[in-house]
C-alpha cells in the first residue's frame, strides 16, 4: 500500500512537470499569452515565498521566521549577493530563537 | 557583448549560489530523512521518495500523511501541492529545450528553486545552463542529505533551531526581487502573494498557493489600477521577466 503511494506520488508529480514542459508547444500560445506564463510563475513563487515566511501549516509561524525573511528580502532590496541574503536570513531567525523568541 | 572576464564572474557567481543553497538542501534533506525513521517508516521510503519524487514540500507532507496511517491522503495532498509544477513547466518549456532526451531528465529536475534560479537569467543561453546547473544540484544535495539524515537519525539536529525555515522563503524573494521592478509582474505577484496567505487558514495545502494565479486577474482591471492588456507582449520576448531591471 504504502509503495503504491509513493509510486503514485511520484508518477503523478512527474506528469505534471512534463505537461507543461510539453504542452507549451504544442499549445502554440499567442504572444500576449506568452508573456502571462512567466507572471504567472512569478505570482506562485511570490506565494510559495510569502506564506512559507508567514505561515506554519494553517497558523502565524510566530515572529523570528518572518523576521528573518524580512532581513533578507531588505538585503536583496539592496542588491546583496545571494548568498548574504540567505545567510543572514537564516542567522537572524536562529538567533532571535536563541534568544527565546518564538 | 559581453567580455570572457565578466562570463567567468557570472559564472563564479552562480556556482556560489549553486552551493550556499545545495548546503541549505543537505540540510533540509537530512531532516527528511531524520524525520521519516523517527516516524519508523522503513529505510528505503525517504530514498525512494528524494529520487522519484523530488519534490520537499510534498515529501515531508507525505511521510506525516503515511505515518499517520493514511497514504492516500499522502498520495492527494501530495499531488495538489505539486500541481504549481505545470504552470511552471509552461513558463520553462523553452529553456528545458526541445529534445525528448532534455525534456524527459529536465523535467523531473524542475523545483521551485531551479524555477525561480531561472526565470532570474536573461540570457536565453545561460538560462539553460542555470536550469540544468540548478536543477543538477539540488537533486545531487537533496539526495544526499536525505541519506545523511537516514543515517544519523535525530543527530543531524534541529533545522528550525539554525533558521533554515526562512534560508528558502528569503532565497526565493532574492531570485523574484528582480522580475517585480516590472510594474504589470509585481502587481500580480504581490495580488497574487496576498491571496495566497489569507486562504492559507481556509485551504487544504496546495491550493492556497495555486490560488496565487488568481493575481493574474489584476490584468483585468482598468488600467489605471494597474490593469489593462499585457503591454510590449511582441518585444518583450521569451523573457518578459527580469528584462527590465533598469526600468524600476
Amino acid at each position: 500500500m504504502v509503495i503504491a503511494a509513493v509510486l503514485a506520488l511520484a508518477v503523478g508529480t512527474y506528469t505534471m512537470r512534463l505537461a507543461g514542459v510539453v504542452l507549451a508547444d504544442r499549445l502554440e500560445l499567442s504572444g500576449s499569452l506568452q508573456r502571462l506564463l512567466p507572471m504567472a510563475a512569478a505570482a506562485l513563487l511570490a506565494a510559495l515565498a510569502l506564506t512559507a515566511a508567514l505561515m506554519e501549516g494553517s497558523r502565524f509561524a510566530g515572529v523570528a521566521r518572518p523576521a528573518g525573511v524580512a532581513v533578507g528580502a531588505l538585503l536583496a532590496w539592496r542588491r546583496a549577493p545571494f548568498v548574504v541574503v540567505v545567510v543572514a536570513a537564516a542567522a537572524t531567525t536562529a538567533l532571535l530563537r536563541l534568544a527565546g523568541v518564538p | 557583448m559581453r567580455t570572457a572576464g565578466r562570463t567567468k564572474a557570472t559564472d563564479r557567481a552562480l556556482l556560489r549560489d549553486a552551493g550556499a543553497i545545495a548546503l541549505a538542501m543537505i540540510a533540509v534533506g537530512a531532516s527528511f530523512g531524520a524525520i521519516t525513521i523517527a516516524y519508523g517508516l522503513p529505510t528505503w521510503i525517504p530514498f525512494a521518495m528524494s529520487t522519484v519524487v523530488f519534490a520537499g514540500g510534498a515529501q515531508f507532507l507525505a511521510v506525516g500523511l503515511i505515518a499517520a496511517g493514511n497514504p492516500i491522503a499522502a498520495v492527494f495532498a501530495g499531488l495538489l501541492l505539486n500541481a504549481r509544477h505545470l504552470p511552471f513547466g509552461l513558463a520553462v518549456s523553452d529553456t528545458v529545450g526541445t529534445r525528448w532526451r532534455d525534456r524527459l531528465i529536465g523535467s523531473h529536475l524542475m523545483t521551485d528553486e531551479v524555477v525561480a534560479f531561472t526565470l532570474a537569467e536573461k540570457d536565453p543561453l545561460r538560462r539553460r545552463r542555470v536550469y540544468w546547473l540548478i536543477g543538477i544540484t539540488l537533486f545531487t544535495s537533496w539526495n544526499a542529505g536525505t541519506a545523511l539524515g537516514v543515517l544519523l537519525g535525530g543527530a543531524t539536529g534541529d533545522p528550525a533551531a539554525l533558521g533554515l525555515d526562512a534560508a528558502f522563503p528569503a532565497g526565493l524573494i532574492a531570485l523574484i526581487l528582480p522580475s517585480l521592478r516590472d510594474r504589470q509582474v509585481r502587481l500580480v505577484a504581490l495580488a497574487g502573494a496576498g491571496i495566497a496567505v489569507l486562504a492559507t487558514p481556509v485551504l487544504p495545502a496546495g491550493l492556497p498557493v495555486l490560488c496565487a494565479l488568481l493575481g493574474l486577474g489584476v490584468l483585468l482591471l482598468p488600467r489605471r489600477w494597474g490593469g489593462g492588456t499585457p503591454e510590449g507582449a511582441e518585444t518583450a520576448g521569451d523573457n518578459p521577466v527580469g528584462e527590465r531591471e533598469a526600468a524600476w
